[in-house]
């Protein structure tokens, strides 16, 4: 029963945010409206008893995709000043919003302990004897570690491809050289000088 | 656990990767100094690669658990994707290096190693089993395509070609990703075999949409013609030499991936992709043959000449039977030399002063300055637009043989009326070289390399038919495979 209300509260919650996404005026709210809705969807998972997915939902769309996100957008001509001065009338929506995603955590993480929805179609079963990041890293490694080492040499190629084409050998850079620093003499490089005083000093 | 039969049978790959890795080495502390020594060691890891076909990896049968697929189609398709990678790879340093007012410079070493990885992507792709080694395989291409193309990062078009491709190359991947996911929704496998399995007992409306959207996306790989808008753009932006490669390795990749899929994965569903497929074949013949004749770059023609191709290739897999097949691999086979032919012939169109042209008016008394140039353009043109005693014909004979073998008359009618179509433009260039009035002077023969490289392309295409019983065996056992 809680499941239910928990997947009901998840789901509107979820479908709310993805609309106010595209219908939000100002670019940084649809991204922080993306991260609400992403939150949400982890806590789908969560119900589904999918925790590894929930956990790559939140560090990698929040953490990673949607600060991207922010930045691009930060770097689209904003009036930041015009922002700010809205700041304290914003105060209580943020609030909200803060403590919608806090109360749907504690009940996300109360949930995982009263055990998963149950699904009416599943195409494989569920191995009961592990968890499923167990699950996944098992079949990741053995079944298809050959496409999962073809996966790194793409992500090797892709790496190269950036660097072939906007790595460029400026001219006038100073790069280190170590075997010259460290074959360099103190000798050469410090000079005592008995400075009398009075005197400038002659370089 | 990892067997060793399935590290045999996946060789080539594993020894291609290798060898990327370590010329990457190569590269890095050798500089672009090394490039030419990291080329020509590219082409012996290709060279190693393709005779280590010959064994567990063109008979083995299946690889990790069906993921990967060891038989003699995919080493039919390797040996011609070796062959146009290390192509691609030799011609290149004298591309680079000569005459591109400053901004091609010369050549940068990473071009053989981005070659080597392309080709392990397209091995995979010839040898998947599962729809996720044709994804992964077909990205690993990819990518290392979208860099290729844009590599003379400081001539505009260049650039231009690799972001178009990219933009497009991404959207179909997303459309081919959908297809896959709803195979997968559909039929509860990824597996060729399990797809063909769940498709046995009728084709569900899911499963439909699946496949529309995989063969569309394919198609947009092989460049057919709803999807082949970005071919002509991409072919005259990029380099020479990665035009080459993009007109002959990929295309035979593609191929061999969207025959593998159709007849084993769908092989059930005939009739639903075979409408499909005599759609793209007959708009591809046509289209190509008729954007071509208002063309006047060289680069931008043959662009339109590897689509009226592609849909010829398409005739035969339409016919949906191992004669369609192996007319499609021998196709193939003739295409690649033909297609390499004309882009070394291309390479050597340069000014007076050692500039790459690509106006189709400067070839205009070719045939006065440089007899033997003229005379092999003149075979590869007479060659692509399939007249007779040449290898182009018999190619175009087998997959016409193969249509009407299968019941396909109207398909075969049509196609070679629309081949007398495809004709014209390629006689054009050959009046231009032969009857036009002498425009421009051209630079002397700069390379034996490559004009032997041409010599042989061109001996192939006349004699090949020495080759026939070799091409006709293996293109039947590698049908047979499937």
């Amino acid at each position: 029963m809680i499941q239910l209300f928990a997947f009901y509260l998840f789901a509107c919650v979820m479908v709310a945010a993805g609309a106010l996404t595209i219908f939000a005026r100002n670019p940084v709210h649809s991204v922080l409206w993306l991260i609400v809705a992403f939150f949400n969807a982890a806590g789908l998972m969560v119900l589904v008893g999918a925790e590894f997915i929930a956990m790559l939902l939140v560090i990698v769309y929040v953490g990673a995709v949607a600060v991207l996100f922010l930045f691009v957008v930060m770097m689209l001509n904003i009036d930041f000043a015009e922002l700010r001065a809205g700041f304290v009338s914003y105060l209580p929506f943020g609030m909200l919003i803060a403590l919608v995603l806090l109360a749907e955590i504690l009940l996300g993480v109360g949930i995982w302990q009263a055990g998963p929805v149950e699904l009416a179609g599943r195409a494989a079963p569920v191995p009961t004897d592990m968890h499923n990041i167990e699950a996944i890293g098992a079949l990741l490694y053995t079944r298809y570690i050959f496409l999962f080492e073809a996966a790194g040499i793409i992500l090797l190629v892709a790496m190269i491809g950036a660097i072939v084409l906007t790595h460029r050998a400026r001219s006038g850079v100073r790069g280190q050289n170590i075997a010259q620093q460290n074959r360099r003499n103190p000798k050469d490089a410090v000079v005592n000088v008995n400075q009398p005083v009075g005197q400038g000093v002659e370089l | 656990m990892i067997e060793t039969a399935s590290l045999l049978m996946t060789m080539p790959e594993l020894l291609l990767t290798g060898a990327g890795l370590i010329l990457l080495m190569v590269a890095t502390f050798g500089g672009d100094n090394s490039a030419r020594l990291v080329g020509w060691l590219a082409v012996a890891a290709l060279a190693v690669a393709g005779w280590s076909l010959c064994g567990l990896p063109s008979t083995g049968g299946e690889a990790f658990d069906g993921l990967y697929r060891a038989d003699a189609f995919g080493a039919f398709a390797k040996v011609l994707i070796y062959v146009a990678a290390a192509v691609s790879i030799v011609i290149a340093p004298r591309f680079f290096a000569t005459g591109n007012s400053g901004i091609g410079g010369a050549i940068r070493a990473e071009y053989p190693v981005l070659i080597i990885f392309a080709t392990v992507g397209m091995g995979l792709m010839v040898s998947a089993g599962d729809m996720l080694t044709l994804y992964v395989g077909l990205e690993l291409n990819s990518l290392a395509a979208y860099v290729l193309a844009s590599f003379m990062r400081q001539d505009g078009r260049s650039a231009e070609a690799g972001l178009k491709y990219f933009v497009l190359g991404a959207l179909a991947s997303g459309i081919l990703l959908y297809g896959i996911s709803l195979l997968y929704g559909f039929t509860g496998s990824t597996s060729y075999t399990g797809i063909a399995t769940a498709m046995a007992d009728g084709l569900s409306n899911g499963e439909l949409f699946g496949l529309v959207f995989v063969l569309a996306a394919l198609a947009f790989k092989i460049s057919a013609v709803p999807f082949h808008m970005w071919t002509p753009d991409v072919y005259e932006g990029a380099p020479t030499p990665v035009t080459a490669f993009f007109a002959s390795a990929p295309k035979v990749a593609a191929m061999g991936l969207l025959v593998r899929v159709s007849m084993e994965a769908m092989g059930s569903a005939l009739t639903s992709w075979q409408q499909i497929v005599i759609f793209v074949a007959l708009a591809s013949i046509l289209f190509g043959a008729v954007a071509a004749i208002g063309q006047s770059n060289i680069k931008r023609l043959l662009a339109y000449s590897s689509i009226n191709n592609v849909g010829f290739a398409l005739v035969g897999l339409a016919a949906g039977t191992a004669e369609g097949v192996a007319a499609v691999m021998s196709y193939l086979a003739i295409y690649v030399v033909m297609t390499l032919g004309s882009f070394l012939c291309v390479l050597q169109m340069r000014d007076a002063d050692g500039n790459p042209v690509e106006d189709i008016a400067s070839l205009a008394g070719l045939s006065q300055s440089r007899k033997g140039l003229a005379a092999a353009f003149a075979i590869f043109m007479f060659s692509l637009a399939g007249i007779p005693p040449l290898m182009g014909f018999w190619a175009k004979f087998l997959v016409f043989d193969a249509a009407v073998a299968a019941g396909l008359t109207g398909l075969a009618v049509f196609g070679i009326a629309a081949s007398v179509i495809g004709a014209f433009y390629y006689l054009k260039i050959i009046k231009t070289i032969y009857f036009d009035e002498p425009a421009g002077e051209y630079a002397p023969a700069g390379s034996t390399l490559e004009s032997a490289l041409i010599a042989v392309s061109a001996a192939i295409i006349v004699l090949g038919y020495l080759l026939n019983p070799l091409l006709d065996a293996t293109s039947k056992a590698a049908a047979a495979a499937l």
